[in-house]
């Protein structure tokens, strides 16, 4: 098979064979309905490998119903796989795959339709990769989104998924209209769609109003999908309610997109008409904002999902910094970052789902000490935590390291704290949970002395402060069963004496991908040559509308593996993560200046917390004020 | 400003208007059924900027087993852009209001301010 008859296959088959089990699926054993989706996945992985290898040749460009550029005009709509593209791909079928293999055994009774639409699902991850037209990333964009929200409230009979659902729903909705309300403006203005076509258009326009508000406008869409606060809100609703491996896939794969199309349109459609400077400092902004805010909320929380979902909106905020260096050599550190994260983010998911499973919950108060007899478990998620925290030499580690590099050689030496913090504020959180779950350290949550006299002299809002928002749901049990727990209800025997072996294999497959990756030494270099060729624009659209090559390519860009130095760094935010994760466990045993210090802070946090009101008005608001602070930020650096 | 270009800034006001107006019914929102008939209103603010962005002055429809050839016609792309807009619309509005009616079968109500069961 030719390398551009692969795109479209890639694309093409998940959704005829989604068809195919929708039409057929009823009557289809269900061993038959899961080997022949997990088949499909496992082919498209196969498929996008090698379309992986192909892109080392040059990027491979497919224009639709042959509608080939003549002399560099072509009214077709083209296909384009470059290697962050390809990759990618894999790793939406790798984490697809995982996610078909796990969910063997985790649904009870499962629906035709939850195969056919996590193949959906897939086809419209790779298609938003592979395009190379800006509308047609919108469609993939929108398409990705619908099947989301039905993959988030798939368990209608209980009311939290339904109403996470409407939120992730509304939300990106909006966002979507206002890409696609920016996409109108810039069209007005260009006459074309490609990315090619869009970047020779504007190069040396003068990057006037309409230039700007378009950007500003379609950004927001996929910083919404991106979850960048203050977009984010949707993100740990959904992910708190949808069943655990389709949560590996939101965050493995899926909002980790919206920084793909940040980066994809920054540098094919608008690097020539605006320069570095006008977007660095708004990209770090919303970056940083996101990367801390993320972290101080993933440690306050107590539901393992939504402590999981907040990492991932701190990781989140990281890739964005990485982006916003708008260099190759930040652009080649956030790709292994998110290599890295995606592996081991899906694994922490997974785990999640095998705790639901065997415990039936996943409030870290109700679980205290209850997962002392599953140390398989345990010591998967301790290694997830480690490597969050960025232990060396997870993929993880790797990435945060590189990208650390890139923003102290662009005179950003600061932005090192950032990521330190980040990851091991995530890092700790998720040690904790493991702590307290599976070796019952610390005294259980609800029998803290400080806590209580805290808490009795505030008012109701103080029930949101620490890990009290997990009473709020024992209030509810009687409508939604267990503690305001999601997954009960989905998970196959209410408590399996141990977990099926299809449901550990996944995360130790994942977790290893994301060490072997950490310790592939020409890893970094091949990305540095990556992500030349990925900003190099007169390449890409000499490249892709089939015109002269220009003389000389972008040079790669110099990246090492793992210095004296990023070695220092990861096991610095290891060990922090560590002390974190013990203060954390052991509060009652502190001295008391570090208990005063810690409630010094409960405020402000639980401030933060009230902010994540759950009510889709305040969300749209804050959608709005995002939009708007965007919009003025570029305005401003431009002026 | 001539009113000729006053009155080709109108689309734009319109189409602007419809964005601000469908947002502020969706945070004012006191029922997920017009919170998802006010999603619709920002979404025709779409309609109105891709219909306006290919509009000609004096052109005729696109159609051209009707029309002389040569004649100027409005852009037909952005009215393919707009019909795909459309079906998008129209599948997000039913999952949505799907998602609403089940919910309101759940939760016996479909007041945003009764269903904050998700928060902090």
């Amino acid at each position: 098979m030719p390398a551009t008859a692969l795109t479209p296959v890639i694309i093409g088959l998940p959704i005829g064979m989604a068809a195919v089990l929708a039409a057929l699926g009823a009557r289809l054993p269900r061993r038959v309905l899961d080997a022949t989706a997990t088949a499909t996945a496992a082919t498209v992985t196969v498929l996008a490998v090698l379309l992986l290898v192909a892109t080392s040749q040059g990027r491979v460009v497919a224009w639709a119903g042959g509608w080939t550029p003549h002399q560099g005009v072509s009214v077709g709509i083209a296909l384009v796989a470059d290697p962050f593209g390809a990759g990618l791909a894999v790793v939406a079928a790798v984490l697809s795959t995982a996610v078909l293999v796990f969910s063997w055994r985790y649904f009870q009774a499962v629906e035709v339709f939850f195969h056919a639409l996590v193949l959906v699902f897939l086809a419209a991850m790779c298609g938003f990769v592979l395009t190379g037209d800006l509308f047609d990333m919108f469609v993939w964009f929108e398409l990705m989104s619908a099947i989301a929200y039905a993959l988030t409230g798939y368990q209608i009979e209980q009311a939290q998924p339904l109403q996470g659902a409407v939120n992730f729903g509304i939300t990106n909705s909006i966002g979507a209209f206002a890409t696609l309300l920016g996409i109108t403006l810039l069209y007005g203005r260009t006459g074309a769609l490609t990315f090619a076509a869009l970047g020779a258009t504007l190069t040396g326009a003068h990057p006037d109003a309409v230039i700007v508000v378009s950007m500003a406008l379609i950004l927001t869409g996929f910083l919404v999908k991106a979850a960048v606060v203050p977009f984010h809100f949707w993100t740990a609703d959904a992910e708190a309610v949808a069943p655990s491996p389709v949560c590996a896939l939101f965050s493995g794969i899926m909002v980790e997109l919206g920084i793909y199309a940040v980066a994809r349109i920054y540098w094919t459609v608008y690097a020539p008409v605006l320069p570095v400077s006008a977007l660095r400092g708004p990209l770090l902004g919303f970056g940083v904002l996101t990367a801390v805010l993320g972290a101080v909320m993933c440690l306050a929380q107590r539901h393992i999902k939504r402590l999981l979902a907040f990492s991932t909106i701190s990781h989140v905020g990281l890739f964005l910094i990485g982006v916003a260096l708008l260099s190759p050599a930040g652009l080649a550190g956030t790709a292994v970052y998110v290599l890295g994260q995606a592996g081991v983010k899906a694994a922490l998911f997974l785990l999640a789902g095998v705790i639901a499973l065997r415990l039936g919950s996943v409030s870290e108060r109700d679980l205290h000490g209850r997962g002392r007899d599953m140390p398989l478990t345990a010591a998967l998620t301790i290694i997830g935590g480690l490597a969050l925290a960025g232990l060396p030499p997870f993929a993880t580690a790797l990435g945060k390291a590189i990208t650390e590099d890139a923003a102290a050689s662009a005179g950003l030496g600061w932005l090192v704290a950032v990521f330190i913090a980040a990851s091991s504020l995530t890092g700790a959180a998720v040690l904790r949970m493991a702590a307290r779950v599976f070796f019952g350290l610390g005294a259980p949550a609800t029998a803290h002395p400080i806590q209580r006299s805290d808490d009795r002299s505030d008012d109701r809002s103080d029930d949101r402060s620490d890990d009290r928002s997990d009473d709020r749901s024992d209030d509810r049990s009687d409508v939604v069963g267990d503690d305001g727990e999601q997954d009960s209800g989905e998970a196959e025997e209410p408590s399996p004496a141990r977990a099926p072996r299809t449901m550990l294999i996944p995360p130790v497959v994942l977790l290893a991908a994301a060490l072997a990756l950490g310790m592939l030494p020409g890893l970094p270099a091949t990305m540095g040559v990556v992500a030349a060729g990925f900003t190099d624009q007169p390449f890409y659209a000499a490249q892709v509308l089939a015109l002269p090559l220009p003389g000389h390519a972008a040079l790669p860009a110099p990246v090492d593996w793992f210095t004296t130095s990023s070695l220092v760094y990861g096991l610095l935010s290891v060990a922090l993560a560590v002390l974190i994760a013990a203060a954390a466990v052991l509060r009652t045993r502190l001295p008391g200046w570090a208990v005063a210090v810690a409630d010094a802070g409960r405020p402000a946090l639980r401030g933060l917390r009230a902010l994540h009101s759950g009510h889709i008005g305040d969300y749209v608001a804050w959608l709005l004020v995002g939009v708007v602070s965007l919009g003025a930020a570029l305005g401003v650096a431009l002026r | 400003m001539s009113p000729q270009s006053l009155l080709g800034l109108l689309p734009y006001l319109v189409a602007g208007w419809l964005f601000l107006i469908g947002l502020y019914g969706i945070v004012t929102s006191r029922n997920l059924i017009h919170t998802v008939v006010s999603l619709s209103v920002v979404q025709s603010s779409t309609y109105v900027l891709l219909l306006t962005v290919g509009f000609r002055a004096g052109a005729t429809a696109p159609v051209f087993s009707d029309i002389a050839p040569g004649a100027i016609v409005v852009d037909p792309l952005v009215q393919a852009l707009a019909l795909t807009d459309v079906v998008v619309g129209a599948t997000v509005s039913a999952l949505l209001l799907a998602l609403a009616v089940q919910s309101h079968k759940r939760s016996g109500t479909l007041d945003p301010d009764q269903l904050r069961t998700l928060s902090g």
